[in-house]
């Protein structure tokens, strides 16, 4: 009886999720122009002066725009991870936090259903952009397609459980520009989304480690193995690793008996 | 200051169960105490006023009863059960309206009942069923379909109301309902949780900084600065300060004890 209360619950968080995505058009069509805009300006700008060699999981020369799409996809799921979460922090949404946490069901289950409710919007977005990309001659093989599910599923939840940790531990964000300037846009470039990390590395070894530490690096290449029907295992193992713990500390922020929530209302 | 007494036993219950209950709340931010020695109750049918000024306690202490964050010293129990121990048997039979607009505008008003059911684990073709009701009592049934942008501020209000309803709680809790409604939004949302207070012996407490929504039939708490300075109904609370007016009587209450 018990369980099937819980389905429900779940049910209702994903599908409003759902029906905000596409009630929010603004929203959507952002999302999808966004990595698009990168596509088809940006890597088309870079091809002639990036060259990318041989490295796995390409066994041949591939064209900027080949490379940076899996990074794409993993922006796609960055944004919409921090969108869906660090809304509540600055608008209205936090009014909807409060419904959400007067649900009598357990708290950790509440924020773990918002955050695969997140995960669904983003896995969706990621196939529509590989759909449309694949008319920029990004062909992975077919079933790259489907192995690539699980990996945008581990990598949503990561950035998404970043986005509630986040939440609950930021007092304020005047706005998502802040959160564009200190999160995702360090996060983006420090990382293997945009160039490969040996060409980091011969600029500067300090940045190449940065950017072989930042979690949204594993979850790009994750994301780039899978979907040349490869498993990379170092870089799941760092995004299972970083889920659980990012899940863990977003817990304890809306604990209320932690008191992180207590601290930010003396803002109000 | 004591807790007050319903006579009227509920049935099929040998001794009567206090809706809510706050026992020795204390709460403080830093240096600053928010909230001191907080304690009182509402009885199943009370329809109580938390009276207070903007700054007085109230937002924090709708924090806490809604469970936002925990107490630092004192109990908040809700038909017996404690906050802390047992949130859930706690949540589940309390309906809240809070003071920030918490719809989703882009989702009609039957998707956004919906979604508060499914919080709640209700089946969706109970939740329908009683989403036509409480929109029925609120007069906007036939607005279920429209996306609640369309709908004016006190229309969006009494949605709010419905949704606190929808799984039939025994607690409301409303918090500043009326801020920015019109004069006859306020009117028809007094009236109609008065009735269901008197209904369905629902307990209510509404928490609000304006004086004349405590009528003469309300039980009055009155909060300044953090403390409870008086418990009682309107009509005794104006005798007991000597006043003409409910308005007169907090005047006094709370000059004679700014800090």
């Amino acid at each position: 009886m018990t369980a099937v209360r819980y389905a429900r619950c779940m049910g209702g968080i994903v599908r409003r999720e759902g029906l905000r995505w596409v009630h929010q058009r603004g929203r959507f069509i952002s999302a999808l122009v966004r990595p698009l805009v990168w596509l088809a300006i940006f890597a088309a700008g870079f091809r002639f002066v990036l060259g990318v060699s041989i490295m796995p999981p390409y066994d041949t020369y591939v064209p900027y725009e080949v490379y940076i799409a899996p990074g794409l996809v993993a922006m796609i799921q960055l944004f919409n991870g921090m969108q869906s979460s660090l809304s509540m922090v600055y608008d209205r949404e936090m009014g909807s936090m409060r419904t959400l946490l007067v649900s009598p069901l357990p708290r950790w289950f509440l924020l773990l259903s918002k955050l695969l409710a997140g995960v669904a919007v983003s896995v969706v977005q990621a196939y529509i952009f590989l759909g449309i990309a694949w008319f920029w001659e990004i062909e992975p093989p077919p079933l790259g397609y489907l192995a690539v599910l699980p990996a945008l599923v581990m990598s949503g939840l990561m950035l998404g459980a970043l986005g509630l940790v986040l939440s609950s531990v930021i007092r304020q964000l005047e706005n998502f520009a802040g959160v564009m300037n200190f999160v995702i846009f360090p996060m983006f470039f420090a990382s293997s989304a945009l160039y490969p990390l040996w060409r980091v590395k011969e600029s500067s070894l300090f940045l190449y480690w940065v950017c072989r530490l930042n979690p949204f690096t594993s979850a790009t290449e994750l994301i780039r193995f899978a979907l040349y029907g490869r498993f990379d295992p170092l870089s799941a193992a760092v995004v299972c690793g970083c889920t659980l713990l990012f899940m863990a500390a977003a817990v304890i922020g809306y604990d209320p008996g932690r008191g992180f929530m207590a601290r930010r209302v003396v803002a109000e | 200051m004591q807790a007050r007494v319903d006579t009227t036993p509920l049935v099929g219950e040998g001794a009567e169960v206090t809706a809510l209950r706050v026992a020795g709340l204390g709460h403080r931010f830093g240096d600053r105490a928010v909230l001191h020695e907080v304690t009182f109750a509402v009885a199943p049918g009370d329809f109580t006023v938390l009276l207070g000024p903007n700054g007085a306690g109230k937002t924090t202490l709708f924090a806490l009863i809604t469970r936002l964050y925990h107490a630092q010293r004192g109990q908040i129990s809700v038909f017996g059960r404690d906050f802390v121990d047992s949130p859930a048997a706690a949540l589940a039979r309390m309906g809240v309206v809070f003071q920030q607009p918490t719809l989703d505008l882009d989702l009609t008003v039957q998707q956004n009942l919906l979604y508060h059911a499914a919080l709640h684990g209700m089946r969706r073709r109970d939740a329908l069923s009683r989403a036509m009701a409480e929109l029925g009592h609120v007069g906007l049934a036939d607005r279920r379909h429209d996306r609640v942008r369309a709908l004016s501020g006190g229309q969006r209000r009494r949605v709010e109301l419905a949704r606190a309803l929808l799984h039939e709680p025994d607690l409301l809790l409303l918090d500043e309902p009326t801020a920015g409604l019109d004069i006859e939004s306020r009117a028809f949302l007094l009236a109609h949780v008065r009735a269901l207070c008197a209904e369905r012996r629902l307990a209510v407490l509404w928490a609000t900084h304006l004086i004349d929504e405590a009528g003469d039939w309300a039980r009055v708490i009155v909060l300044h600065q953090g403390r409870v300075l008086a418990d009682g109904t309107a009509h005794d609370l104006v005798a007991r300060a000597a006043a003409s007016t409910l308005g007169e009587a907090f005047g006094r209450l709370t000059v004679g004890n700014a800090a």
